[in-house]
C-alpha cells in the first residue's frame, strides 16, 4: 500500500469579513488554547511551585519528628536561619561547596574540552571509544561511589596497591581530613566528564568544515585556527555546559554520602549534605529546609544566566 | 457564555487527586483484633518469632520488613497519614523520639511492664515516667580476640587500659594491626567510643571534662602507636568485622549479630571478653536492641492484641528462642544468666549487658544531638585537626 500525499490546504492571511457565529468561534478558539495551557500549569504549579513553597515556609517552623504525628509546626519566625549562619558548620559547608563546585566544573570542562577535540579527528575504534567514554554516565551513582570507596581505601585499595608497585607510600585518600575533598573532587569529576565531552563534541560538530579549510589557506591553523574559530562558534555551547554543570554540582549529595558521609571530621560537608544531615539524621527539616533554601537560591542565580545565555543564543 | 465550561474543567482537573487519594486512604483502618501488622528492620528469618506468638494468641499476621535506614522516615510518613502498623519495632534509642511525637502508646494500658528485665531497658524506654517499648532481646559490644594470634604472641586478654594498649601494640606486625574499632561519623562510631568515655567516667550531658579527654586520648594513643588503622575513621562495624575475618586486625569491639559471619570464617578461632577499662573495674557499654511497641492507631481493638503480642514476644521462654534466632542476649536477667552459661560465645555479653546503660537514660529524645557531637570530637582528635581536649570543647560548643 502506498501513502499519497494529501494537498494541505493553507490558512488564509487575508481577514475575512465578520459573520455571525465567527465570535463563538474566536472564543472557542480561545478556550481551547487555554485548555492546552492548562495541564501544564497544573503540573509546574504542583510538582515545582507547591515544594518551593513548602520549603521556604517549612523554613520559618520549628518541623519535626511531633509534626508529623501532630501536624502542629510552630512557626519560629528566622530563628533555624539564625542557627544555621552561626553554626561553624555552615561556614565549613559553603567553602567546600565553593571548592567542590569550581573544582569539579574546572578539570570535567578542561578534560572533556580535550576528549572532545580529541575524538573530532575520526579514526578506527573512535565511535567505540567514545561509547565507553559513557559508562561513569551509566552506572548507579551509589553503586559508582561504593566502587570508588573500595579503590581508594588507604590499606587494600587498588588505587594505592597500584602506586605501591612504584615505590609510593599508601595515600590516605578518604582518611586524611586535607586530602577527603580532593579526592570526592576527583570521582565528582570522572563523573562529569562524559557529559562535557558528549555536550561539547555535538558543538564541535556543528562547526562548519570550510571555515577550517578557508582558514588553512589563510595559514591558520592548530592553535590560532581553535583560538579564532573554533572557541567563537562553541561558546554558546560552552556557557550551557558550564552552568548546568554548576547548578548539577551544587546538588551531588548521594555521591559524597556514599564515599565519606561528610567526614572525616566534617572536610567534606558541603550545603547539600548538610541539609540532608539536618532533615533525614537529626529529623530537624525546618533547619533542613533552610539550609537548601540557601543552595535554592545559589542554583536559582545560575538558572538566570543559564536563562540569559540561552535567550541571547536564540535571539542571534 | 462558554466560560462556565472552562471552570467546570479546571475544577474536574483538580479534583482528580483528590479522588485518587480518596481511594487509597481507607482500607487499611479496618483491621479486626483477629489480624495484625507488624513492620520492622529485620529479616524474614525472623517470622517463626512472630509466628510462635501468633499461634498462641490465635490472630493472623502482616508482616513488613522495611530496610534498616528507611524505618523511622518510613514511621513519620505513616504518622502523617494515619497508617501505623499495629505492632512496630523500634531501634531503642529512637523510642523515646518517637513517644515525643505521640504515636506510640503506654504499656502499662496493656498490663505490661519491663519487671526481671536489665535496668537499662527500663530506662531506655520510659518516656515521661511512661514506659513504651518492650525489648525481648539486647546487645552490646565487646572485645572480640583472634585466639591463635594471641596464644602465638604469648598474651592473654586484656582487662585495662594499660594492658591492651601494650597488647594492641605487640600484636602488630606486618599488615595485621592489634586493635581495630570503628570511629565512624555516625550514631556507630558513638556506640563505639562510648564504652571508653563512659567505663572512665565521662557523661553526655557534658563530654567537655577530663574523664571524657582521658577516653578520646586513649582512643588517639592506640592510633598513634600505630596500634589501630588511621582508617578507622571510615570503618563501619561491618568493615571492622572484615578487617577481623581477613586477619588484618588481632583484636576488635563489635557485637554478637557479627557471629554469624564470625562462624562461617573457616580457620578462625576467636573468643570475646568484656572491654577494658581503665582500671578493670567492670564494662559500661551501651545497651543495644530493638523495642516493640504499640502506636497509637485509634483502633483500641487492634491495639489491645498487639500489646497482648508484644507481652508475649516479652515472655522468658520466648525471649531466650528469641535469643536463639538471632544471636542476642536475653533481657530477663534470669534468662540471660541461663543463656549465657549454655552459650559460651555470648557470655561477655551477657556480662556486659546486665551492666549496660541506654543511650537515651540521660537525654531522652535530645540524644541524637550529643551523638553527634561525640562523634564529631573523635574525628577532630583521630585526623589530627585538634588535640583531644581541644577537639571536646569545639563539639560540646557547636550549635548543630
Amino acid at each position: 500500500m502506498s501513502v499519497t500525499a494529501q494537498p494541505r490546504v493553507r490558512p488564509t492571511a487575508t481577514p475575512l469579513p465578520m459573520r455571525p457565529g465567527q465570535r463563538r468561534a474566536r472564543i472557542l478558539a480561545n478556550t481551547m488554547r487555554w485548555l492546552f495551557v492548562i495541564p501544564a500549569a497544573i503540573f509546574v504549579a504542583v510538582f515545582f511551585g507547591y515544594p518551593i513553597v513548602k520549603n521556604i515556609v517549612m523554613s520559618f517552623q520549628d518541623y519535626g519528628t511531633r509534626t508529623f504525628f501532630t501536624g502542629e509546626a510552630p512557626w519560629v519566625g528566622i530563628s533555624n536561619y539564625v542557627q544555621v549562619f552561626s553554626s561553624s558548620l555552615f561556614t565549613t559547608s559553603l567553602i567546600n561547596t565553593g571548592l567542590f563546585t569550581v573544582g569539579s566544573i574546572v578539570m570535567q570542562f578542561a578534560i572533556g574540552l580535550g576528549l572532545a577535540l580529541f575524538f573530532k579527528r575520526n579514526f578506527p575504534l573512535s565511535g567505540f571509544l567514545r561509547g565507553l567514554l559513557l559508562l561513569p554516565w551509566l552506572i548507579p551513582l551509589i553503586a559508582s561511589s561504593a566502587i570508588w570507596k573500595w579503590l581508594l581505601d588507604q590499606g587494600s585499595g587498588a588505587l594505592n596497591q597500584g602506586l605501591a608497585l612504584f615505590g609510593i607510600p599508601a595515600v590516605p585518600w578518604l582518611v586524611d581530613p586535607n586530602l577527603a575533598l580532593v579526592a570526592v573532587i576527583g570521582v565528582n569529576i570522572w563523573l562529569g566528564i562524559p557529559f562535557n565531552t558528549t555536550i561539547l563534541y555535538s558543538g564541535l560538530q556543528a562547526v562548519p568544515e570550510e571555515l577550517y579549510e578557508a582558514a588553512s589557506l589563510d595559514g591558520a591553523t592548530g592553535w590560532k585556527a581553535f583560538r579564532h574559530i573554533t572557541w567563537p562558534s562553541i561558546r554558546s555551547v560552552v556557557s550551557v555546559v558550564i552552568v548546568l554543570g554548576v547548578v548539577y554540582t551544587l546538588k551531588v549529595v548521594d555521591l559524597i554520602l556514599g564515599l565519606t558521609g561528610g567526614g572525616p571530621a566534617n572536610s567534606t560537608q558541603t550545603l547539600a549534605t548538610n541539609a540532608y544531615h539536618q532533615s533525614f539524621v537529626n529529623f530537624e527539616f525546618g533547619v533542613g529546609a533552610a539550609v537548601s533554601n540557601v543552595l535554592i537560591v545559589v542554583s536559582f542565580v545560575f538558572a538566570m544566566v543559564y536563562l540569559a545565555i540561552t535567550r541571547k543564543a536564540v535571539d542571534e | 457564555m462558554k466560560k462556565p465550561r472552562l471552570i467546570a474543567a479546571v475544577a474536574a482537573a483538580a479534583l482528580i487527586p483528590l479522588a485518587l487519594a480518596g481511594c487509597s486512604g481507607s482500607g487499611s483502618s479496618s483491621g479486626s483484633a483477629k489480624s495484625l501488622t507488624i513492620e520492622d528492620y529485620f529479616t524474614s528469618s525472623y517470622n517463626p518469632i512472630y509466628n510462635k506468638c501468633a499461634k498462641q494468641l490465635g490472630i493472623t499476621l502482616k508482616i513488613n520488613h522495611v530496610a534498616g535506614a528507611g524505618l523511622i522516615s518510613k514511621v513519620l510518613q505513616q504518622a502523617s497519614s494515619k497508617t501505623l502498623p499495629d505492632v512496630l519495632m523500634l531501634d531503642n534509642p529512637d523510642v523515646q523520639q518517637i513517644a515525643e511525637s505521640g504515636a506510640l502508646s503506654p504499656l502499662s494500658d496493656y498490663g505490661l511492664s519491663a519487671k526481671g528485665d536489665v535496668p537499662a531497658v527500663e530506662k531506655a524506654n520510659t518516656y515521661k515516667g511512661k514506659l513504651y517499648g518492650l525489648q525481648p532481646v539486647t546487645n552490646s559490644i565487646a572485645l572480640y580476640y583472634n585466639k591463635k594470634l594471641l596464644s602465638a604472641a604469648g598474651i592473654t586478654p586484656p582487662k585495662t587500659w594499660d594492658e591492651l594498649r601494650a597488647d594492641a601494640k605487640k600484636l602488630t606486625k606486618g599488615s595485621t594491626y592489634g586493635f581495630a574499632m570503628s570511629n565512624i561519623n555516625t550514631y556507630e562510631g558513638t556506640w563505639q567510643f562510648l564504652p571508653f568515655m563512659w567505663g572512665n567516667g565521662g557523661d553526655e550531658k557534658n563530654i567537655d571534662t577530663t574523664a571524657t579527654t582521658e577516653a578520646l586520648q586513649f582512643d588517639l594513643s592506640l592510633q598513634s602507636d600505630g596500634s589501630m588503622s588511621k582508617s578507622s575513621v571510615n570503618w563501619a562495624q561491618a568493615d571492622v568485622n572484615n578487617q577481623f575475618i581477613a586477619g588484618k586486625a588481632a583484636m576488635m569491639i563489635n557485637g554478637p549479630w557479627q557471629l554469624p559471619a564470625l562462624n562461617a570464617a573457616k580457620g578462625l578461632e576467636f573468643d570475646s571478653v568484656p572491654i577494658p577499662t581503665k582500671t578493670g573495674s567492670p564494662t559500661v557499654a551501651p545497651l543495644g536492641g530493638e523495642a516493640f511497641t504499640v502506636p497509637e492507631t485509634g483502633n483500641k481493638a487492634s491495639m489491645t492484641t498487639a500489646g497482648k503480642f508484644v507481652g508475649c514476644l516479652n515472655t522468658s521462654k520466648m525471649q531466650t528462642y528469641n535469643a536463639g534466632v538471632t544471636g542476642n542476649v536475653p533481657t530477663n536477667i534470669v534468662a540471660s544468666k541461663a543463656w549465657g552459661a549454655s552459650h559460651p560465645q555470648v557470655a561477655s555479653f551477657v556480662t556486659t549487658v546486665q551492666t549496660a546503660r541506654a543511650r537515651t537514660g540521660e537525654l531522652g529524645p535530645d540524644w541524637p544531638k550529643a551523638a553527634t557531637k561525640i562523634y564529631t570530637a573523635v574525628q577532630l582528635a583521630l585526623t589530627g585537626k585538634a588535640t583531644p581536649a581541644a577537639a571536646l570543647k569545639q563539639a560540646q560548643s557547636q550549635s548543630q
